[in-house]
């Protein structure tokens, strides 16, 4: 079934209003789409990150699902726990770790690599906001080329982990990229991977306005923006067979770049180079494409 | 009393495995470490073989261990793991997460020395250091109360009155890897013993949703550690009514928090813990022989600690001897420090003398014991306790370093 836009009206989410988000916040949108799409039969374990405080501080709730806060290292290992414990009352429930991406490129990485490597049936989401935001925007292995945080102040020397093709090289089932600029292609990898047995991960782009520096209604158009400019490629890896699932007519890098404040030191060369790498990256994924299997 | 058991020569290490199958533990996430690893094996061959239901789950770290255990527990099912050394000091963010969770974790930690430099032999120095993260510690003196104790701390765990984890703590290599005569009780009795875990105060369950552990401002974080504390204190009596109630079923008694051996009307007493217990106790024989009159008090739990146990069952004594397997650096050892703790508000206390030593498997028998004994019964009849603590079986080059520093107290 393909979720559309009437579908997802109707469809129960598990967030609630009383969140300490920010506004315009980018995982907080992407909450919102992906507990539709899993429904309330879900069960959420949340390291160390933004989504800490947004679900709102005891003795309060901003989620209606249940929802387990637990280290920043240990996520995908406290959910294999949980999927393991549920499997002896054989009991079926969606079994979700909901990361940022400290929590999953930097030091979540180990817990995680483990779990895939076992192949848990579970879901593990890191909705990427490309550094530690929640203590005040300091990079991470997420982190983009050149971008601005406290901890790069002359802008990031080094590229980011590509954290989904480390994940396709675990042999997993399901590996997606997403944006919360493209809600349905969204929704629908997660349609898919609730039904899908074994490891599933998903990484969504969560564009998030105070780390950025863009204006806060801007959020989604940030989002969007990253996929037509190759910058964020939208693809999904089932069974090791790679498929490109949004073929956007590509715009120029510097429209996304020119509307964050973290590249405000960014020249129209460097503009250039970045061009080069992402276009790079988006003819070797057209490459895979055509391969029967990336890994 | 029930069925009996069987009689089985066995290690240590298969009496906690063979304890963990008996609970009906239902996840078993595992990380090998020395001298900890034959347990998950023969864990790992239970299951594989059918003679246990259970999930095992071969984590890549013992963080991983304890974190996949929590998420077990918290989803409602009965958890066991075990760890050593490095491994539990790796667990020890987690370790804090599954106390106030309030989960009741059961592990088996195999006592072994830290590095560097590396060493696999046994003192204290692992458990002691994760003596505040809220679990329960346990140490014990021979297999059938390896055995014996898992059994008891996952009903005293599991009681809603406690709903803290358990840490039965087991001497590397003198029990972990030493063949003893265990009685294996039948499951049926153990099943009379321990029901079913059955959690009422949280679980992870889509019926009845929660968020636990978002954050929490100072105006609420405070009771939850207090409720931590009063649960830890309520442990005391629970742990004594689980050893009288495993005592009618099934014959054995290992102590409740503390173990008292000739101790009554004794002038002298000596607190020790582990192994060095039982050679305390052969010690305690042969000085009564030559007329030294001294009982033994084991320290069976650590956390909670028996404080006013030990405060009306010393407060008589000419002198207490403690002797502790791993150092509190310039502070002396960890059970000294709280025996002392236990006796200041005394009007008229025993004088305490403390000795570190054992350290890194270095054998304590009970020879050494008797020796600390009368060099502690001197310095109390001369009045010569000058140093908070006392390190013993140092070799002698290094011994004559320690007895010329300066004393600073």
């Amino acid at each position: 079934m393909t979720i559309t836009i009437h579908d997802l009206r109707k469809l129960p989410g598990s967030y609630m209003p009383g969140s300490a988000a920010c506004p315009g916040c980018g995982a907080t949108l992407a909450f919102r789409l992906v507990s539709r799409a899993l429904g309330p039969n879900t069960v959420y374990i949340v390291p160390a990150c933004c989504f800490s405080v947004i679900q709102a501080p005891y003795p309060k709730s901003a989620i209606s699902a249940p929802l387990y806060n637990i280290a920043f290292a240990a996520a995908a290992a406290t959910a294999s726990g949980v999927y393991r414990a549920y499997k002896t009352v054989n009991k079926d429930v969606n079994v979700v770790v909901w990361a940022g991406d400290g929590g999953t490129v930097d030091i979540g990485i180990q817990a995680l690599s483990g779990a895939a490597e076992r192949k848990e049936d579970i879901i593990y989401v890191c909705y990427d906001n490309e550094a530690y935001m929640n203590t005040g925007i300091q990079r991470s292995g997420a982190t983009p080329l050149k971008a601005w945080t406290k901890t790069t102040p002359a802008g990031k020397r080094e590229m980011p982990k590509d954290m989904p093709m480390i994940l396709a090289a675990h042999r997993v089932p399901y590996v997606a990229t997403a944006s919360v600029g493209y809600p349905f292609d969204l929704v629908n990898k997660f349609e898919k991977a609730k039904n899908i047995r074994g490891f599933k991960y998903i990484h969504i782009l969560s564009p998030c306005p105070p780390g950025w520096d863009f204006p806060v209604e801007k959020t989604a158009e940030v989002g969007k923006l990253a996929v037509d400019t190759y910058f964020w490629p939208l693809y999904e890896i089932e069974d090791g067979k790679l498929r490109i699932t949004v073929k956007p007519r590509k715009r120029p890098l510097k429209e996304f770049i020119r509307l964050q404040g973290r590249f405000r030191t960014i020249t129209d060369e460097e503009i250039d180079e970045l061009e080069k790498i992402v276009m790079e990256k988006w003819q070797f994924l057209e490459h895979l494409e055509k391969s029967e299997r990336v890994f | 009393m029930g069925k009996e058991g069987k009689w089985e020569i066995i290690t240590g290490n298969h009496a906690a495995a063979i304890a963990a199958k008996l609970s009906r533990v239902k996840v078993v996430p595992a990380y090998p470490i020395t001298p900890q690893t034959t347990i998950v094996e023969y864990i790992a061959s239970f299951i594989d073989s059918g003679q246990m239901d259970a999930e095992y789950i071969r984590v890549e770290s013992e963080h991983s261990a304890m974190a996949a255990a929590i998420g077990a527990s918290a989803a409602g099912v009965r958890t066991f793991t075990a760890t050593a050394s490095q491994g539990l000091l790796l667990m020890s963010e987690v370790l804090h997460w599954a106390a106030g969770s309030r989960l009741p974790i059961g592990m088996a930690v195999v006592n072994r020395a830290v590095g560097p430099p590396w060493n696999i032999h046994v003192d204290h120095q692992d458990t002691m250091s994760q003596r505040d993260t809220g679990w329960i510690q346990i140490y014990v003196s021979s297999n059938q109360e390896v055995l014996d104790t898992i059994l008891m701390m996952y009903k005293v765990a599991e009681n809603p009155d406690v709903l803290l984890p358990f840490m039965v703590c087991l001497d590397g290599f003198v029990l972990s890897h030493t063949y003893m005569p265990v009685n294996i009780p039948p499951q049926e009795e153990v099943d009379a013993f321990l029901p079913q875990y059955n959690p009422t105060h949280w679980k992870l369950d889509p019926a009845s949703p929660i968020t636990f552990g978002n954050l929490a401002l100072p105006d609420e974080y405070q009771e939850m550690r207090w409720s931590m504390d009063l649960a830890m204190r309520r442990a005391l009596d629970i742990i004594e009514d689980v050893a009288e109630e495993f005592f009618e079923r099934f014959g054995r008694y290992h102590g409740g928090a503390v173990w008292k051996y000739k101790l009554q009307e004794s002038d002298y007493a000596v607190v020790t813990t582990g192994t060095m217990a039982s050679e305390a106790e052969v010690a305690v024989d042969e000085l009564r022989e030559e007329g030294i009159d001294v009982g033994l008090l084991k320290i069976r739990s650590f956390r909670p600690f028996p404080h006013r146990d030990i405060s009306e069952t010393l407060v008589d004594k000419r002198g207490v001897i403690v002797i502790d397997r791993s150092i509190a650096f310039s502070s002396g050892g960890p059970i000294g420090t709280e025996i002392r703790s236990s006796l200041y508000n005394l009007a008229d206390r025993p004088p305490v003398v403390n000795y570190v030593t054992g350290l890194g498997g270095r054998d304590i028998t009970y020879q050494d014991i008797m020796a600390m004994v009368k060099d502690a019964i001197g310095r109390i009849t001369s009045r010569r306790i000058r140093r908070p603590y006392y390190w013993f079986k140092l070799k002698p080059e290094f011994e004559r370093v320690e007895i010329s520093e300066e004393v600073r107290l």
